[in-house]
């Protein structure tokens, strides 16, 4: 075969058609697998996202003035820059200081972090929206600070912003692609290595997408029920 | 937090609660102006007056909710908001007002119960996580508690689904589960609808009769002042105008201020 046959081939696939079924049946396990380091991606994220958050909401609002600002300072920065950049740093960039981590680790820890700052602030509202009345009530009734945390403002603060923070985790899900970028082979990645060794993107990236879909959609459609269960509460 | 300057006394030997010299300012404005109050164990005190006057800001204080500008408020012999220290008083410490606040509950206006919990988990949040008590021994004492106030059928039912009326009776039963020696009512009634006051003031009249609780009550409603108030003070821009008895007050007030008032709310009423 020559090589301009080989080309006509694999550009113009028999029958005339564009789109191949049997090549796109044929990658679908390998872009499942994919798909499954996605998911765990987003999951040890979230994971991540959602405690350290948390703990940035509350350091945020410490009597202290040590500890409150450097808080804030750390996630205004965050939030102020790329993920992308944070990515590149985490992977490429610590080695030189002496701290090697994986694609994955990196990579999940660079989203976490960037989630965090975000549902940091999701937190503060929900904590902001708890009624004075109910602080007033925990000191009248004389539980400890941590009491007063655990027992009366989170558990009514947090139910209030659960949608919110799970429109983050389906934000942070459809980002997960930026971690090819430092090799973690996930289900971009896979779509682009089948694509460059087949020169069959069409059917590789139409997957990708569609299969995102397929997640995220599901996912969204559960958080606006749990939107307005909450909202009729 | 009052300076550690202030001249310290000594508690008041006959008196529970005791406010000597007690400031509070918001910036400029005097909510309470170097106010004088002794309450003696026991004793019911209603204290009436305008709005604004420094009624809700006097129990404030007393609850540690919000500190004092100036002057020491004493509690059972102790000063609230300070500690002793040789000679002076300085600010006191967070495990303080903790130990203090064991001696004080307070009733809010606008109820404040926790909604996200039972009637029942209401009441025994603070004897279980305050007091250490045993989940099932303070679900018996809250029990009690409840049916005192008349609710013993509503201890699974969340404060969302009470009436105002039944919301203010389990907020009593959460401030007695802890066994105060001092009671604050602010305005109990006055976010309820006129069918429910009498609900509330019934609880609060049967406790008043049990005697041995003191009790501070910020109320709008006179003619319950007069009935079960053993001493009624009369609020005015931080100060109390006058205080006595309460046919003294509401049959022949000396000054001219209070008379004003009471024509002003009995015509009304």
């Amino acid at each position: 075969m020559t090589h301009a046959q080989v080309l006509a081939q694999t550009t113009a696939p028999p029958g005339g058609t564009v789109w191949d079924w049997g090549f796109a049946l044929e990658i679908l396990p390998e872009l499942l697998r994919a798909l499954v380091v996605t998911v765990q991606a987003t999951v040890v994220a979230s994971v991540l996202a959602l405690s350290l958050g948390l703990a940035l909401a509350l350091l945020r609002r410490s009597k202290t003035v040590a500890i409150r600002l450097p808080v804030a300072g750390f996630i205004e920065f965050i939030r102020s820059t790329p993920l992308l950049v944070h990515l590149f740093f985490l992977f490429y960039a610590l080695p030189r200081l002496g701290i090697t981590l994986g694609a994955f680790t990196a990579g999940v820890i660079g989203l976490g972090v960037h989630y965090a700052t975000y549902t940091s602030e999701v937190y503060r509202a929900g904590i902001e929206g708890v009624a004075k009345g109910q602080w007033e009530a925990a000191t009248a009734v004389n539980l400890s600070p941590r009491r007063t945390w655990t027992g009366v403002i989170l558990p009514q603060a947090i139910p209030a912003v659960l949608p919110s923070l799970g429109n983050y985790i389906v934000a942070m899900f459809k980002e997960t692609p930026l971690l090819f970028a430092i090799t973690v082979i996930e289900v971009l990645g896979a779509a682009r290595i089948i694509g460059t060794q087949s020169f069959r993107y069409l059917e590789a990236f139409t997957l990708v997408g569609l299969l995102f879909f397929l997640v995220s959609y599901p996912s969204v459609l559960l958080l606006r029920r749990l939107e307005a269960r909450l909202a009729t509460k | 937090m009052p300076p550690s300057s202030h001249t310290p006394r000594s508690a008041p030997s006959d008196a529970l609660v005791s406010f000597d010299n007690v400031t509070k300012r918001y910036g400029d404005l005097v909510v309470l102006d170097e106010l004088q109050i002794d309450v003696a164990p026991g004793e019911k005190v209603a204290i009436i007056g305008p709005s604004g006057s420094g009624k809700s800001t006097l129990l404030r204080l007393l609850m540690t909710l919000e500190p004092p500008t100036d002057g020491v408020i004493w509690v059972d012999g102790e000063p609230l908001w300070h500690l002793r220290k040789g000679d002076a008083l300085v600010p006191a410490n967070d495990k303080h007002l903790h130990q203090m606040r064991m001696k004080i509950g307070m009733v809010f206006q606008s109820f404040n119960l926790f909604p996200h919990m039972t009637v029942l988990r209401n009441v025994t949040e603070a004897p279980i996580h305050v007091l250490g008590m045993k989940k099932a021994e303070a679900e018996a004492e809250a029990r009690e508690l409840l049916q005192m106030v008349g609710l013993e059928d509503k201890i699974g039912a969340y404060p969302g689904q009470l009436s105002g009326g039944q919301q203010q009776r389990v907020g009593i039963a959460r401030a007695l589960a802890l066994q105060p020696k001092v009671m604050l009512f602010d305005e109990p009634t006055s976010a309820l609808d006129p069918e429910l006051v009498g609900e509330v003031l019934g609880v609060i009249r049967q406790l008043a009769q049990q005697g041995n609780i003191t009790m501070l009550l910020v109320t709008h409603e006179m003619r319950f002042a007069r009935e079960i108030a053993d001493r009624v003070a009369f609020f005015d821009k931080g100060k109390i105008v006058e205080a006595g008895p309460p046919e003294e007050i509401f049959t022949e007030p000396k000054q001219e201020r209070t008379r004003k008032f009471l024509k002003a709310v009995l015509e009304a009423g």
